[in-house]
């Protein structure tokens, strides 16, 4: 992945110039290395999880916190984050519960969705988290309208979407970036380019060296980061976002970074990528970079880290213990929210199906 | 009383959208052409003018782009009228009308439902071939978390306008384009609302029931007069909703004259009849006295030059008519 030298902050050793230490403060390092501690976490114990038949699905993303956590960092807690997929960090940074994402990923009667989607397809309003679907790219013009409606209705809100590399070769990227433009909406878009489209390589999906350089062809700025410096994606991502809350219209953001795992449960990396590759961005792992800078700047410590680690554990296992008591969703609420109220059709095939149902609870019941 | 003027389809439209302009100001109208130029139709002629070019205004060229973008837009808490310029060219947006569009209610448990209404125009007998004339409404109708509302008269259209604008739910609304001038009415020009999910009946028959919406309507009005000069009462139903439909008002009716017909343009095989078909002989079985039949559009693209022939004629629905009476 050869391209133009990155905008980096964090030097080797953790540091910074002085100027760009204000980009964070102290609580938010804080906040940020015990987000990305809680996300590491996740990701090893949901993948043992679905390992053991007890999850449907999980995506880590190890290696990309950065550039996650620090778009949300960026943002007001009730601007817009439309997900790809692969954010979960976004919902740490936001302090959603654990047990509300846990609820989720089951599927079960305490999850807000009600148990509707797959793990990882979240969907969070009080947060302003809209809902994530699996086609990639479908979010982005949601993320245009958003930004025109916070527009037109003068809320303030600036509305950010993230995709991957291989989604910016979807149709969608090209409208939502070509509509931002035209209606120079408060919209931010944020490529994670983590390298690979599942197995395909970045030079599948462009001839050109960079993405961020096509944000000339919609009329606005475009930035090529270093995604695995949080200090980085906050400068670059803050500043974007300022502008499009003052009236200055979308951005393009690339963040260049590194999917240390597999794109999800279904796949192998080692069968696509190389040792030697895999190793040099592993000497780039975000959060040992930050956890750098945070010892670097007295906030953090190696003994804070690992009791951290220790307290979250702890929390995930008791927390993962408790959701997973709950039930699944209520059969009748299959049939509920399709439309506001439920249609005549609808209704004659719910009450077919769970008069049979009920006949076949009883059933079971009454044989010994 | 409450004051009325002649106005056809396009007029009704034009008139029904002023008014939610006006109720509701966080009502936007977008779509190609329809600023300035007021539609390629005209139907949203002088509303820009009236409402400005941040409330009614022109896209980009690109259909999926505007339904992500209103999707969007309702999201953020405006309502979202969208126009697509022809029905031929929705397609490009079929993923985010099936994907998002319709299952955003569902899939976030009711969190948010982006109240967003697709107008475009459908049908043939333009002399449009294969792109403009089309009529998707099956498509839509399969998709649950949709709408689907077809007007077969100025004084439906804008009365169904603003039933479904009205409406929570998202509302694909296909307007009869071959009719858009020809159907002219007295209409009141005040604000009023139709309800969605209720048939209209549009003409009480004992010896068959006659289902058609949108401008095969007026066809099959034309077919009922041809059969009653032969002897035969025809009950002719106006749909009106696709989905969710009017099952009852179908059954009720098929109940007493113990036949049915539907006529649509789109084509046979999986078109909307065969719905409507199934459903009615599950429920009226025991009162059929015929098979029920369909008269519609062939299975083949549709035609330019030999369109007469594609389109169920008057001719056509009454040699049906009188097949399924005489059966």
């Amino acid at each position: 992945m050869a391209g133009p030298p990155l905008f980096s902050i964090l030097n080797e050793d953790g540091s910074c110039e002085d100027a760009h230490r204000g980009l964070l403060s102290d609580d938010e390092v804080r906040h940020a290395l015990d987000s990305m501690i809680l996300n590491r976490i996740l990701d090893r114990r949901l993948l043992m999880l679905q390992r053991q038949g007890r999850l449907g699905f999980w995506m880590t993303s190890r290696g990309e916190e950065a550039t996650i956590l620090g778009a949300a960092a960026a943002l007001l807690p009730d601007d817009p984050i439309f997900l790809s997929y692969r954010e979960l960090g976004c919902l740490l940074w936001r302090r959603i519960p654990l047990p509300l994402i846990f609820n989720q990923l089951i599927g079960n009667s305490r999850d807000l969705c009600l148990g509707r989607q797959m793990p990882i397809h979240y969907c969070y309003k009080e947060w302003a988290i809209p809902s994530v679907s699996s086609p990639v790219g479908t979010q982005l013009p949601h993320a245009c309208g958003f930004g025109y409606a916070a527009k037109l209705r003068n809320t303030g809100q600036v509305s950010l979407a993230f995709c991957g590399e291989g989604t910016a070769s979807e149709g969608d990227f090209h409208t939502a970036l070509n509509f931002a433009g035209v209606f120079s909406t408060p919209t931010i878009f944020v490529i994670r380019n983590n390298g690979y489209a599942i197995s395909t390589p970045e030079s599948v999906q462009t001839a050109a060296e960079s993405l961020a350089a096509r944000a000339e062809g919609y009329g606005m700025p475009g930035y090529q980061v270093d995604g695995n410096d949080l200090l980085a994606v906050v400068k670059v991502l803050g500043e974007a976002v300022e502008n499009a809350r003052s009236g200055g219209g979308p951005t393009l953001v690339e963040a260049m970074t590194y999917r240390m795992g597999a794109h999800s449960t279904a796949d192998d990396p080692s069968a696509y990528r190389s040792d030697d590759e895999t190793a040099a961005w592993n000497r780039l792992d975000p959060y040992e970079r930050l956890k750098r800078h945070g010892c670097w700047r007295g906030v953090w410590s190696d003994e804070e880290d690992a009791t951290v680690q220790t307290s979250w554990d702890e929390r995930v296992t008791s927390t993962l213990a408790e959701c997973e008591r709950h039930p699944p969703p209520r059969v009748e609420s299959l049939f509920e929210g399709v439309l506001e109220t439920v249609s005549p059709q609808l209704e004659a095939q719910r009450d077919a199906y769970l008069a049979d149902h009920r006949r076949r609870q009883r059933d079971e019941f009454e044989v010994p | 009383m409450a004051e009325t003027g002649s106005l056809n389809m396009i007029q009704a439209l034009g008139n029904a959208l002023e008014h939610y302009l006006e109720r509701n100001e966080m009502a936007v109208v977008l779509g190609e052409d329809v600023g300035h130029f007021g539609g390629v139709f005209r139907v949203t002629a002088g509303l820009q003018e009236k409402y400005g070019s941040a409330r009614v205004f022109d896209t980009p060229l690109a259909e999926a782009g505007i339904v992500g973008m209103a999707i969007g837009m309702g999201l953020g808490g405006l309502r979202p009228i969208v126009e697509i310029q022809f029905a031929d060219f929705i397609f490009p947006a079929f993923d985010q009308i099936v994907n998002e569009l319709a299952k955003y209610r569902y899939r976030s448990g009711g969190q948010y439902a982006p109240q967003v209404l697709i107008r475009t125009p459908y049908g043939g007998g333009i002399r449009g071939g294969h792109y403009h004339s089309q009529s998707p409404e099956a498509y839509f109708a399969h998709t649950p978390g949709l709408r689907v509302v077809v007007p077969s008269g100025p004084y439906e259209a804008k009365g169904l306008l603003l039933g479904a604008l009205e409406c929570a739910d998202p509302v694909i609304f296909l307007e009869p384009k071959r009719i858009y001038r020809a159907a002219r009415g007295e209409i009141p020009l005040d604000y009023y609302t139709l309800p969605l999910e209720h048939a209209r009946l549009v003409r009480k028959g004992e010896d068959v029931t006659l289902v058609a919406w949108g401008a095969m309507l007026h066809t099959c009005q034309e077919a009922a007069a041809l059969a009653e000069g032969e002897g035969y009462d025809v009950e002719l139903i106006d749909l009106q909703s696709i989905v969710p439909y009017d099952l009852h008002t179908l059954v009720r009716s098929v109940t007493k004259t113990g036949r049915m017909v539907v006529v649509h343009e789109a084509p046979m095989t999986c078109g909307f009849g065969a719905e409507l078909v199934a459903a009615v002989q599950a429920e009226a079985f025991e009162h059929l006295r015929a098979p029920l039949q369909r008269i519609t559009g062939f299975d083949t693209p549709f035609p330019y030059s030999l369109e007469d022939h594609y389109l169920p004629s008057a001719d056509r629905i009454l040699r049906g008519l009188i097949g399924t009476i005489e059966y």
